[in-house]
């Protein structure tokens, strides 16, 4: 009796200590919130609208059509159709396009007849993700062009490749960034919280008033960490709503294995605040601490942004110990492939094995620090 | 009877002797003044008795339990107030006095009527639902010490409790130590105002690790044949030879 009463006195303050501080709790709550919306609208790798000049030398029904396919689409604008193709240099330079296209005389003779019937694509690769994403529109424009104009000539014995694009057919980018904002938004949350609420009693001396009492370390330690734990599991909502309803991407696996696997990551963030805690005295440092060692990792390390794969390899070595990274894997295959329990078993052991080490060893720096 | 009884108790960080064979015992309801200058091991003599930190040899008692084999006896029988503020400035009065009850295992009705009758005496029974920050210091250290004697435990230690407040709430302050000195609870208060420590039944001096002297205000000024308790400092400080 004496011991629950003690603990829920605890967790009580806690969560006092969280709803006085009006300033924290909008940053909590408002945080996914706000960087759903960013990265769902204003920071996206799509293209949409980008500048085309088209130096079309034919002009004849072949490059009419293709011309018109192109500017139907969302993806391109078409501004300039100069004279010469020199005149291609100058608007690259002055950044008027970011894409041209050039096709060969007697476009249209040249496909029926000789079949040497040339198009050049030349993207400003100054952002080489968006060149190559622009290309590959393009491309995929005249490859449909091209099958459509071969259908009508009937010209037998041809391989037409059919591509889909599998678990997010209209390539948006939110099925890429949604996993990496969980990741950020409970790693932020768990680590960076915990550990500034541990140190800022360290720092006010009420923690020596605690430790002084009959209260056990590992009472006070555990007490911290439930109301992060329910505040995360209040983003972790906010965020799966956010992104089935307003950007549209769903939860196509099973919702139980994602909670479960956030779970799993939420815990191995908050052992990681109780140990950073451990380690400094000041929350300044705590917050740099989490802001360097942990944000800094999951923005670049876990493939939320930078494709993993493409990574040197000591990075890519590196990366293996971000657990952020193996929750984001968890999630792609959990939510956006939709794909079965025993696909994440790997990120699920993972992550476990982490939540482990990491409570064991911050727990035992804690001891060591009282005596 | 003795609430605290120590012997030969000593402390090593490496080669570094912070406490160095200390030995003395304090009297039920006696209030001890344990003086030194920074880094003459109070404080780590200090947490040392409170089961903060383990002593490198020695023994001790406290409220009589054993330092290294029943610490947690002994938490269960103590308060304390540490230099800083020991309460949580965001929560209110009440809220902080009903946390440190429960801690100490009070039970809830109990501390209820207990809340009401200690700020009716300390004169805050208006202040219960006050947010401790916007409190006066001088208010927030008052109320402090009595969160730290409100589970009535056998001794209660301060370490310099009347930092940064003025003369007048420091002379209330101490009349709340009287008071619960003569309810027999054991005070063990460091300090840096030599003029408290005239107001202690006994004063201890640490030096480099050492207890140097020890006795009534009365009797150390006659044997360092001071007029002062400020003046028998003095004298003592001086031999020091450890920097802070």
């Amino acid at each position: 009796m004496g011991k629950t009463q003690q603990f829920s006195a605890f967790i009580k303050k806690e969560f006092r200590h969280i709803f006085r501080d009006r300033r924290s709790m909008l940053i909590l709550l408002g945080m996914p919130i706000i960087q759903i919306i960013l990265f769902g609208f204003a920071i996206t790798t799509e293209v949409k609208n980008a500048q085309v000049a088209v130096f079309d030398p034919s002009n004849d029904i072949a490059t009419q059509r293709i011309i018109h396919r192109l500017h139907a689409s969302e993806y391109f604008h078409i501004a300039y159709y100069p004279n010469h193709p020199e005149d291609i240099n100058q608007l690259f330079q002055e950044g008027k396009i970011q894409l041209a296209i050039l096709f060969n005389d007697h476009f249209d003779q040249r496909l029926k007849h000789t079949g040497d019937a040339s198009v050049q694509l030349l993207a400003d690769a100054t952002d080489p993700n968006q060149a190559s994403i622009m290309v590959g529109y393009a491309s995929n424009i005249l490859a449909a062009f091209q099958q459509e104009w071969m259908q009508e000539c009937r010209i037998p014995l041809q391989i037409i490749p059919e591509i889909r694009m599998l678990y997010n057919p209209q390539m948006k980018g939110a099925y890429n960034f949604v996993p990496g904002v969980m990741g950020l938004i409970l790693m932020l949350i768990c680590a960076m919280m915990t550990s500034i609420a541990i140190v800022r009693e360290k720092e006010t001396g009420t923690m020596e008033v605690l430790l002084a009492s009959p209260i056990k370390p590992g009472y006070v330690i555990f007490s911290k960490v439930i109301p992060y734990f329910s505040l995360s599991v209040v983003n972790l909502i906010t965020i799966l709503l956010l992104s089935v309803f307003v950007l549209g991407v769903p939860v196509s696996g099973s919702l139980f294995w994602l909670v479960i696997v956030s779970f799993l990551f939420i815990t191995v963030a908050l052992s990681l605040g109780i140990l950073i805690s451990t380690i400094v005295r000041t929350q300044v440092a705590a917050m740099l601490i989490s802001g360097m060692a942990l944000m800094m990792p999951v923005m670049l390390l876990s493939g939320m942004i930078f494709p993993v794969e493409n990574m040197p390899l000591i990075l890519q070595g590196l990366s293996h110990i971000v657990p952020a990274k193996w929750f984001i894997l968890a999630v792609k295959k959990l939510m956006i492939e939709g794909l079965a329990l025993r696909f994440v078993l790997k990120e699920f052991a993972i992550l476990a094995l982490m939540a482990l080490l990491l409570i064991t060893v911050s727990l035992k720096k804690f001891k060591v620090r009282l005596s | 009877m003795n609430t605290i009884e120590v012997h030969e108790l000593t402390k090593k960080f490496g080669d570094f002797t912070a406490v160095d064979s200390i030995s003395f015992d304090v009297a039920t309801g006696e209030v001890l003044g344990f003086l030194g200058a920074n880094g003459a091991g109070k404080t780590t003599a200090m947490r040392m008795l409170c089961g903060l930190s383990k002593p490198s040899s020695g023994q001790g008692r406290v409220a009589g339990f054993d330092i290294v084999r029943q610490p947690e006896q002994i938490k269960k029988n103590i308060g304390y107030m540490s230099q800083k503020f020991s309460l949580y400035e965001d929560l209110k009065v009440w809220e902080n006095i009903r946390l440190f009850a429960g801690i100490y295992g009070m039970e809830n009705r109990l501390i209820a009527t207990k809340t009401d009758e200690m700020l009716h005496r300390l004169g805050f029974a208006s202040e219960k639902n006050t947010i401790v920050k916007t409190l006066p210091l001088g208010w927030k250290q008052k109320l402090a010490f009595s969160v730290s004697i409100f589970h009535e435990p056998k001794i209660v230690f301060l370490d310099e409790p009347t930092g940064g407040v003025d003369p007048i709430t420091r002379r209330q302050f101490w009349e709340l130590i009287y008071q619960a000195a003569h309810r027999g609870i054991t005070l063990f208060v460091t300090t840096h105002y030599m003029d408290e420590a005239e107001y202690c039944n006994r004063i201890s001096m640490m030096v480099d690790g050492r207890i140097e002297a020890l006795g009534t205000p009365k009797q150390l000024k006659q044997q360092f044949q001071a007029t002062s308790i400020d003046e028998v400092f003095r004298k003592l400080a001086r031999k020091a030879v450890r920097n802070e």
